[in-house]
């Protein structure tokens, strides 16, 4: 007797568990792929950790339209072949609706061709201007052009009257971007490159550059780079007495930086995203809402500052989000939903795409900050 | 005037880095003389020296001499182990097996710290400030001094060590012959086993010192590593003054030639002149053919 009464229980609560299964929406599946190992691994996690974190918060307010949203992330390496058999996989296997990512502006080029041809949305978290300059149909991107930067940059130059610089970039794919654009657009600002450096990757001592340059007429210096090879450009330069100021690419703006570097940090002026200065900004800042909650966010979920890169992630995510939102959760709808994104408050900057443009940002998405005492200082 | 500054300020900077090359490649020849291998792992000795002091000093909190003491010693322990589980199963091995094995033996250390502390770069304090000394116009940082002292001092030590006590000389016999060695009582796995913990432990002590200036990640490892082995080459893998007098030529060409031509050759210019030495002159700019090898 008391077997079949649990018999019967246990039926019922087989049928129980299958028909709430059925009765559940399937979850929107959106397709990520970073590079979370190898060299653009400073790029790679933040982007992975953040965009997972998103998709959980999402998913714990009741997820899009009533159906959770499922992440599915492939970690690339920096590899541009891995990073498109990642993309075939995300679209053949696991049907993906959207896609986001990669970290860096080759394996984002590598990818293009492939999403286009399955008709699949991508937004890039790469910076390289050529993701989206032409406009293609099928992909969007996240990160601020290297453009934008050195624009802010040039402008501040131009009201502190310099006229000559030095410039000293990292051989890799970011530094040769950014020389490319410094020199395009010098000649605009009124400003003229009188002495151009490079350093490799793995250089720890770059004195010898940096004597050089002391040795010209330059009134600033340039360096683009990632860590940590800016930090020992900003060390050897304190080392040498250098006293002209020195500028850096928003590719340090992270804390780290400023530990790296230490003493030599100090005046340092860059051009960043906001979200390192997200407490000193004006109230009336319409990024500040979402830069404070995902600082906080961040930090309490992985116990380190949220920087800028994750914060190219976040927008992926949340572009998408409301482009879910607003239209349905198809790849087509998708797309024409995110061209139609005005006035996005995200980490980056204010977005605003259309059909001419998939990068969405103007170079008001930079600001320029400085070292002081050890910490970034807005500069009005 | 300026160029006189000039010139002077890459002479220094030249100096200084070659002096950690020739650290560095000291541990090379130091094993290569008593295995006959050369070991490429040598270069992660060097970032495991760095990557502790690290993790001791910023994670764990402890004062800087007990973290760089503790450091060496666990290097040194890494060197040891490296031996007995990689090098000495095989030691009738060829030493281009040998060799291949330790290129293996780098990358799996290389990851394990990348496992263990992440890809972040770290910097350590510097030992005795940050304020840059002029000399004669240029400038170096008090980390420089500390530099050239303990190099000074490794190589006045192992000179002392390998000529005067009786296990230096004793590596000494088996890096001339090994089985004559061990024929008059001395026990040549015990030597070879020395050799690694001595160089492990000069490579770690090379991290630890640069590491305030060029700052260590879990990768620092490679690049000083073929950079020490220049050095040697140079030097004609003497543990002596052939390595020292290699390692700071190697600096000064890189400084001059990123000075002078173009930074984008400096580390062209380090592998130009390890290729002209292995064409030409083999056997070391400062040794004699089948010269004394220890």
């Amino acid at each position: 007797m008391l077997r079949t009464i649990f018999i019967i229980i246990f039926l019922s609560l087989i049928f129980v568990l299958f028909a709430g299964a059925s009765f559940a929406a399937p979850p929107i599946k959106i397709g990520a792929i970073f590079s979370v190992s190898g060299p653009a691994s400073f790029l790679g996690e933040p982007e992975r950790n953040t965009a997972q974190m998103m998709v959980d918060e999402i998913n714990k307010t009741g997820g899009v339209k009533g159906r959770k949203l499922e992440l599915i992330v492939y970690d690339t390496q920096g590899d541009a072949t891995k990073a498109v058999q990642a993309v075939n996989r995300l679209i053949k296997n696991d049907k993906v609706v959207a896609i986001i990512g990669d970290s860096t502006t080759g394996n984002s080029m590598a990818v293009i061709p492939v999403v286009e041809k399955a008709q699949v949305p991508i937004i890039s978290c790469a910076a390289g201007i050529k993701i989206t300059e032409p406009v293609k149909k099928w992909v969007f991107k996240t990160a601020q052009n290297d453009a934008l930067a050195v624009m802010r940059i040039f402008e501040h130059m131009k009201e502190q009257k310099i006229k000559k610089i030095a410039i000293i970039t990292v051989s890799d794919g970011f530094g040769s971007s950014g020389r490319e654009q410094l020199k395009l657009k010098a000649g605009e600002f009124g400003i003229e490159i009188i002495s151009d450096e490079t350093y490799g990757p793995k250089d720890t001592d770059m004195t010898a550059q940096l004597t050089k340059i002391r040795g010209t007429a330059a009134q600033a210096i340039v360096c683009w780079g990632t860590n940590p090879g800016p930090a020992v450009v900003a060390r050897n330069a304190k080392q040498l007495g250098i006293k002209i100021p020195l500028y850096m690419s928003h590719g340090v703006s992270s804390k780290r930086f400023i530990e790296l570097a230490g003493e030599g940090a100090e005046d340092i002026i860059l051009p960043s995203g906001r979200v390192i200065v997200a407490d000193q900004l004006p109230d009336k800042d319409p990024q500040k809402k979402a830069l404070l909650s995902y600082v906080n966010n961040y930090r309490k979920h992985f116990k380190v500052e949220g920087d800028h890169f994750g914060g190219h992630a976040w927008d992926a995510i949340m572009l998408i989000r409301d482009a879910i939102e607003r239209g349905d959760a198809t790849p087509m709808a998708i797309r024409d939903q995110l061209e139609r994104t005005k006035n996005f408050a995200g980490i980056g900057g204010m977005f605003n795409y259309s059909g001419q443009d998939h990068a969405g940002l103007t170079k008001d998405a930079f600001v320029l900050v400085q070292v002081k005492k050890g910490d970034w200082k807005l500069i009005k | 005037m300026d160029n006189f500054r000039q010139l002077t300020q890459y002479v220094l900077s030249g100096l200084s880095n070659g002096a950690i090359y020739a650290l560095i490649g000291f541990g090379f020849a130091i094993i290569h003389n008593a295995t006959g291998i050369i070991n490429f792992a040598q270069g992660e000795f060097v970032m495991l020296g760095g990557m502790l002091t690290v993790f001791f000093l910023v994670f764990c909190g402890f004062p800087l001499l007990p973290a760089i003491v503790l450091s060496i010693l666990i290097a040194t322990v890494a060197g040891i182990t490296f031996e007995r589980l990689a090098i000495r199963p095989l030691k009738d091995a060829k030493p281009i097996r040998l060799i291949i094995i330790t290129i293996g033996a780098s990358i799996f250390i290389r990851g394990a710290a990348m496992l263990i502390w992440g890809k972040d770069t770290h910097a350590l304090p510097a030992f005795s400030g940050n304020e840059p000394l002029y000399i004669a116009g240029a400038t170096i940082m008090p980390q420089h001094l500390w530099i050239f002292g303990i190099t000074i001092l490794v190589i006045i030590f192992s000179r002392l060590f390998f000529n005067h006590s009786i296990i230096g000389k004793a590596m000494r016999a088996c890096a001339y012959n090994a089985q004559a060695a061990s024929l008059v009582g001395i026990d040549v796995k015990i030597m070879v086993m020395l050799s690694f913990a001595i160089s492990a432990a000069i490579g770690s002590l090379a991290g630890i010192i640069i590491a305030p200036l060029t700052m260590t990640s879990f990768d620092v490892g490679i690049m000083l590593g073929i950079k020490g082995f220049c050095a040697v080459i140079i030097g004609g893998m003497s543990s002596g003054l052939g390595t020292v007098l290699g390692g700071l030529l190697l600096g000064l060409l890189e400084a001059l030639g990123a000075g002078f031509i173009s930074a984008s050759y400096k580390d062209a210019i380090a592998f130009i002149v390890l290729l002209l030495i292995l064409f030409l002159r083999p056997e070391g700019l400062f040794g004699k053919k089948e010269t004394e090898r220890v």
